[in-house]
């Protein structure tokens, strides 16, 4: 068996931060493993910009600031492994894989990190009734056939659901030539960046039906129609509101899952909240060694924070491999009203941290606040949240006890 | 005029409130950082937008390239643009930050490569 000091399992956004950031804190022992033939994650067909300008002040495209990340880590000598599926993640961290050049692997490391990513909800998870042409793409797959294979997938184009990359592909499939006949969102808000409403909508008079979505699928061997029906607040079409849109092509962007399969396998819980593993304030699983970043730990607005949160879970993987542990975190962290998720969800009381969240409805003129036994640590005063966008908040030390729970909530 | 502008400059997407007389802005609120006022002039005398696509490459490891502009253009030549941008053909290889078009149509912008794509090897 191959022994390693770290094995990081994808090789997108996360896991390329993460490595280097081991790299720097001393730990040169670092195999990457990839799936795909190429690094780089989903920013490889993320070809439009707006990528970076919080880390590079720069607005860069997917690929671009991909390739930042893979040229520092070629320069730095880090083993990346390509076309090498992982297949199990074992509780006492032996990992199995298999590779196209180097067959069946297994190997025994001290430190895994978890940087897998998402994969996208389909037309399955929704039940959508109908019957099943062709020409029903999620969001990402039809990015995936335009921006890499130089495919296109249709002319007239229904998008269901208002997910980041449903509105970067309605104007996508717009500068290629397609109509977008309209949006339908079943939530009464938009459920992607208002910056995307803007420049991805608006700009191109593509309409958005709020409260509103599909209902059958029709068509015999390709798409052609759908019919859309708005809804009450309870999400049931309401009769007499349908309406017949003849299309050849439907997208869904209906939500995104952080992808566990390999978490489960290692006996390790997922929150029902995230759908991501449940971790401390140093990215660490249940299971010591064990660690977890980016949208494979809760779904991310912005890649440069998933390369923030993998460059944080890297320094505390540095420790746990020098150190051989790290602090007990004993405490929890609770989602109190409003709010929809919270990273992470336990925390040690003694050591600065940063606190991610998620609102779960949009809210006008709150505050989110902190508290620890009924102390208030902290309040930041909101003029708008939005469930599409993540909040973020650092938690000072010297304000926290090692006595009670942290509840997080919006009032 | 009134009017509430959506800030696409960055992330934040501020909801902008702003009074105004013709292309000249009387007041801003809502705006986090002064690039929002900035954004909604801009919006009101000449709003300007950049766009990312693809060009095909020829003898490459892919067969496509993705591009952007470096600068943003006048909204209304958008489609100018991609109208170009589609009838270029890039042989590989091709680095990040070549140029496929200069100063495409006048506009005071580039058409830049933002993915490398190697030559395939024979």
């Amino acid at each position: 068996m191959i022994k390693r000091q770290a094995v990081i399992v994808g090789g997108g956004p996360a896991g390329l931060a993460a490595a280097l950031r081991m790299k720097e804190n001393g730990i040169d022992d670092i195999l990457i493993l990839e799936r795909e033939h190429l690094p780089g994650g989903i920013l490889r067909q993320c070809i439009h910009d707006g990528f970076g300008l919080t880390r590079f002040e720069e607005s860069l495209s997917g690929p671009e600031y991909a390739q930042r990340f893979i040229d520092r880590a070629n320069e730095a000598g880090i083993e990346c492994w390509t076309d090498c599926t992982v297949l199990d993640v074992s509780k006492d961290k032996v990992v199995t894989a298999v590779s196209k050049v180097h067959g069946f692997l297994q190997i025994s490391a001290q430190a895994v990190l978890l940087t897998m990513g998402c994969r996208e909800r389909t037309r399955g998870a929704l039940a959508t009734p109908g019957t099943r042409p062709s020409g029903v793409y999620t969001a990402g797959v039809a990015q995936a056939y335009i921006n890499l294979q130089n495919i296109m997938v249709g002319k007239e184009v229904v998008i269901l659901g208002s997910g980041d990359i449903g509105l970067i592909m309605a104007r996508r499939l717009t500068l290629e030539g397609a109509h977008v006949k309209g949006v339908y969102e079943v939530q009464p808000y938009p459920n992607g960046l208002p910056r995307n409403i803007e420049q991805c909508l608006n700009d191109y008079h593509i309409p958005l039906h709020l409260s509103h979505t599909v209902i059958e699928i029709r068509g015999r061997e390709r798409l052609s129609s759908v019919v859309v029906a708005a809804c009450d607040e309870h999400f049931r079409p309401i009769p007499g509101t349908e309406e017949e849109i003849p299309c050849d092509t439907l997208i869904l962007s209906v939500g995104l899952i952080p992808e566990n399969e390999l978490t489960l396998g290692a006996g390790i819980e997922l929150d029902p909240r995230t759908r991501g593993a449940f971790v401390d304030e140093n990215c660490q699983t249940a299971v010591p060694g064990i660690f977890a970043a980016g949208n494979v730990l809760h779904v991310h607005d912005l890649v440069d924070f998933v390369s923030l949160e993998a460059e944080a879970l890297a320094d505390s993987a540095a420790r746990y491999l020098k150190e051989g542990g790290l602090t007990p975190c004993p405490l929890t962290v609770v989602a109190g009203s409003d709010v929809g998720h919270v990273i992470p969800q336990k925390v040690s009381g003694t050591k600065d941290f940063t606190l991610w969240l998620r609102v779960r409805r949009p809210l006008n003129g709150v505050s989110v606040v902190v508290r620890q036994g009924g102390r208030e640590l902290l309040r930041k005063k909101m003029r708008k949240a939005l469930p599409a966008e993540m909040i973020q908040l650092s938690i000072k030390a010297q304000k926290l006890t090692q006595d009670a729970d942290v509840e997080v909530s919006v009032e | 005029m009134k009017r509430t502008f959506t800030c696409i400059v960055c992330p934040n997407g501020c909801e902008i409130d702003a009074e105004y007389e013709g292309t000249n802005v009387l007041s801003v609120t809502g705006n986090l950082c002064p690039k929002g006022k900035a954004y909604v002039t801009q919006e009101l005398i000449d709003p300007r937008r950049t766009i990312a696509s693809s060009v095909r490459v020829l003898g490459g490891t892919m067969p496509l390239a993705s591009v952007r502009l470096n600068r943003p253009v006048p909204k209304d030549r958008i489609f100018d643009v991609m109208a170009e941008i589609r009838r270029k053909t890039m042989k590989a290889p091709v680095r990040i930050g070549d140029v496929v078009i200069d100063n495409v149509l006048g506009l005071g912008s580039d058409v830049v490569i933002t993915k490398n794509v190697e030559k395939e090897r024979a």
